[in-house]
């Protein structure tokens, strides 16, 4: 990786911001050139920042950085696309936190990744226009996998190797992948998976997303895929990814055009 | 500041230790405060000792507003002049210190203590928002105002909460977005300047 000049420019996504000092922010962007940057943005929680509107989480911008001696400071940011329906709604919004969380906790500093830059780009333009958010946010758990070099295997037992038969078979994480059923450990808690969630997983790993977006998924077989990626990717971080627990937070939410005002006066906490 | 220096009084070394963890305080900055302590006559040194005691042992959380007080009520929820049909949502006890400076509101407040920020794993269970939702069913309340910061967090925060209270029969309105006074139009990002245009106003 070829140490960037003094001055340097690039697209970028801003992944999330961290205060620091009185005024200043860090702000973590993925950019398109030189992978995930820190930098800092002077000056923006004071109201009459120029920068501060272009530095907000999940804007895609252009930006001028400057190399500083620790952090490169950020000297100029205009927004390309601030993907303003994202913000709009939650169950959009919560759904862009966790890919940009994923983004910046699978990635280190500096790596340059065009391809994962373009993936999470692409997956913030289909989820602030289209509404089969889970399928965009499930394409983009197994892209995001596969570009990083954690692929699951799908087509062939983890275990023993054997061509997967189209029946129940079980999902390891801990192997990364297919379990047969004949390699079914006794004792170890398995999630099996049903024959139409490996078609669409292998659908996913293969295809392009219109593709994947054509398939139907019904909401059983869509909290399935969930339950297995969201696991898969919490095995390779070793860690929860906290922004899935605002998903389902936001999921138990009263949906808001329906049900009305219950009455008032009715109990007190 | 963990390196040994056998030249400090134990007593020094050690208040340098605890001013270096505050926010923004460097190790220079640290030293810099314990000498200036050291030299100072010996009440200022004790007053400070004694505001720094008292700020935790007296003070709590308003039970209504979950403000910081010393006195449950806060004087604000225990003020007979305010409006009590309206409450406005606030993200930190600060920002009632800057609407307060407006002398335009006559309302009540409600602190949440914080921002939903999934990324750094502060979720709405973190904050007070089961203590506002208790405080609009006894239904005295026709209006709640949301001013949390109009960046993604607070909007976040903003539309979370109001989903929860429109519910209750509660009216929930956000503070206002637009430019700021002394703005230059041709810096303002997008956002803001479609927002000051959707909210445009007859002069």
């Amino acid at each position: 990786m070829p140490q960037p000049p003094r001055v340097y420019k690039s697209p970028a996504i801003v992944l999330r911001q961290r205060r620091l000092g009185d005024a200043d922010k860090i702000i973590t962007l993925y950019t398109a050139n030189y992978g995930k940057v820190d930098a800092v943005a002077k000056g923006v929680r004071r109201t009459r920042s120029k920068l501060a509107g272009h530095v907000e989480p999940l804007n895609h911008g252009s930006f001028l950085l400057a190399r500083g001696r620790n952090l490169d400071i950020i000297t100029q940011a205009q927004t390309i696309e601030a993907f303003q329906p994202l913000r709009d709604e939650l169950e959009r919004l919560s759904r862009g936190f966790y890919a940009v969380e994923l983004v910046d906790r699978f990635t280190e500093e500096r790596e340059e990744n065009f391809r994962l830059y373009r993936l999470l780009l692409d997956t913030l333009r289909r989820m602030s226009q289209r509404d089969d958010l889970d399928t965009v946010l499930r394409y983009f758990e197994v892209s995001l996998l596969e570009l990083l070099g954690y692929r699951p295997e799908l087509e062939e037992c983890v275990s023993c190797r054997a061509r997967l038969e189209p029946v129940t078979n079980y999902w390891s994480a801990s192997g990364g992948g297919v379990l047969c059923p004949g390699c079914l450990p006794p004792e170890e808690p398995v999630r099996s998976l049903s024959v139409n969630a490996l078609k669409v997983l292998r659908l996913m790993q293969r295809d392009s997303f219109p593709q994947v977006a054509r398939v139907n998924v019904p909401p059983d077989l869509a909290r399935e895929l969930e339950g297995h990626l969201r696991g898969y990717v919490r095995y390779v971080l070793e860690r929860d990814v906290r922004s899935a627990a605002f998903i389902d937070a936001v999921r138990r939410q009263p949906r808001p055009p329906v049900r009305t005002a219950t009455a008032p006066g009715e109990g007190t906490g | 500041m963990n390196e040994e220096i056998p030249s400090t009084a134990a007593p020094v070394a050690r208040l340098i230790e605890e001013f270096h963890k505050l926010p923004g305080i460097g190790p220079k900055s640290a030293q810099r405060l314990t000498y200036y302590l050291l030299r100072t006559p010996r009440e200022d040194g004790l007053a400070l000792a004694q505001a720094i005691a008292e700020l935790r042992d007296r003070t709590t959380l308003c039970s209504t507003c979950q403000n910081v007080t010393e006195h449950d009520p806060c004087p604000i929820c225990a003020d007979p002049r305010r409006d009590r049909s309206l409450i406005c949502v606030v993200e930190e006890p600060l920002d009632i210190l800057a609407l307060e400076r407006t002398r335009s509101y006559r309302g009540l407040y409600h602190v949440l203590h914080g921002v939903i920020s999934p990324v750094d794993g502060v979720g709405p269970e973190d904050l007070k928002i089961e203590n506002l939702l208790a405080r609009l069913r006894n239904g005295s309340v026709r209006e709640v105002i949301m001013a949390t910061n109009p960046n993604l967090e607070g909007e976040a925060t903003a539309m979370y909460v109001s989903r929860l209270v429109t519910p209750l029969g509660v009216k929930v309105t956000r503070l206002a977005r637009g430019l700021p006074m002394g703005a230059d139009l041709e810096y303002a990002d997008d956002v803001t300047l479609a927002r000051a245009l959707e909210n445009r106003q007859e002069v």
